[in-house]
């Protein structure tokens, strides 16, 4: 079980919250210009991490929130827990690097507006 | 037109049931007396304002007026902290539950409270709504209550840490509830209407050893 400390209700165990994904995965600024492919690719391709993590967590039977955790995918350390929109802590340039070797790249990449 | 509303009113207090009633005398059977006593009962009916605002608002303000006081922060409760009369609690950043007895507002009902709050709400963003439907209350009260409530409630209930007069969101017995520790030794507890009956039997199941001859 974590023990995770919700930004604004303090620790709680880990069957209070859901899961929400990874985080920082920017919609893309022109949707109708991507191929089917770009367009599954940002719906549906995660990155599966080893190691840390930057992802999104629901306190959902508390104060019903959204915030940011990075946290160790082997050991399961909470790292840090930061607000929706806020750049992980650590990742100084862009909140959006985490997808930059995936997603972001190939529309890029293709997109029409390149 | 207010005479009417006033029968309407008074026909469908008489027809309406609370979420646990069908559980009324097992409840009082299950209740122990004592040094380690622990008693069980539920409050029917209570007056429940979901109320949605921006309490740094000058809307939040006004709003905050007539709830008696907004709530800060988790585990803060607003207003009348030891649930003798109207109590704001705090469900998140900007969302809160204004607890009131069942003839509040002179006994114009959960009604004129929730059009006082939308009065003092304005055009502003947020929202006003009667949600006394939604929730039932339980009242567990006694020496062992705390222990009746630690066998499904992860919070530390400690009374070093959890101090009268403040209430969290949480879960009991694996459902989401409010716990609002009125006094020493009295909880009050929120299930969802539709949760109250499972809620009702499991505590009932964790009272039941303070019921058996004490080994000396």
């Amino acid at each position: 079980m974590l023990l995770i400390a919700c930004p604004n209700c303090g620790p709680r165990d880990e069957t209070e919250f859901h899961y929400g994904g990874q985080a920082h995965v920017a919609y893309p600024q022109n949707p109708d210009a991507l191929t089917d492919r770009e367009w599954s690719e940002f719906l549906f391709y995660r990155d599966n991490t080893k190691g840390e993590f930057a992802e999104r967590w629901l306190h959902s039977t508390g104060c019903r929130q959204w915030f940011n955790m990075l946290r160790d995918t082997v050991s399961y350390e909470i790292k840090a827990i930061y607000p929706m929109g806020a750049v992980p802590p650590g990742r100084a340039s862009s909140g959006a690097r985490a997808r930059a070797t995936s997603g972001t790249a190939h529309t890029t990449q293709k997109g029409p507006q390149s | 037109m207010a005479e009417t509303a006033e029968r309407e009113s008074a026909v469908i207090r008489g027809l309406r049931r609370s979420p646990v009633a069908h559980l009324a005398e097992e409840f009082a059977q299950g209740s122990v007396e004592g040094a380690h006593g622990v008693a069980l009962r539920e409050v029917p009916f209570l007056t429940m304002v979901g109320l949605r605002v921006n309490p740094a608002s000058a809307a939040g303000e006004r709003v905050g007026a007539v709830a008696g006081g907004l709530p800060n922060s988790c585990g803060q409760v607003g207003g009348a902290a030891d649930g003798s009369g109207t109590g704001t609690l705090w469900l998140g950043p900007q969302e809160f539950l204004v607890v009131a007895p069942e003839d509040v507002a002179d006994d114009g009902g959960p009604a004129a409270l929730v059009s006082a709050l939308q009065q003092a709400l304005g055009q502003d963003a947020g929202q006003a709504v009667d949600l006394s439907a939604n929730r039932t209350t339980f009242e567990l009260a006694g020496p062992s209550a705390r222990e009746v409530l630690e066998k499904s409630c992860a919070l530390d209930l400690h009374p070093r840490v959890f101090k009268p007069g403040t209430a969290y969101v949480t879960e009991i017995g694996l459902i989401p509830a409010l716990l609002w520790k009125v006094d020493v030794q009295t909880y009050r507890i929120f299930p969802r209407a539709s949760f109250a009956d499972f809620l009702g039997r499991w505590l009932l199941d964790g009272m039941q050893e303070f019921n058996a001859a004490q080994v000396s």
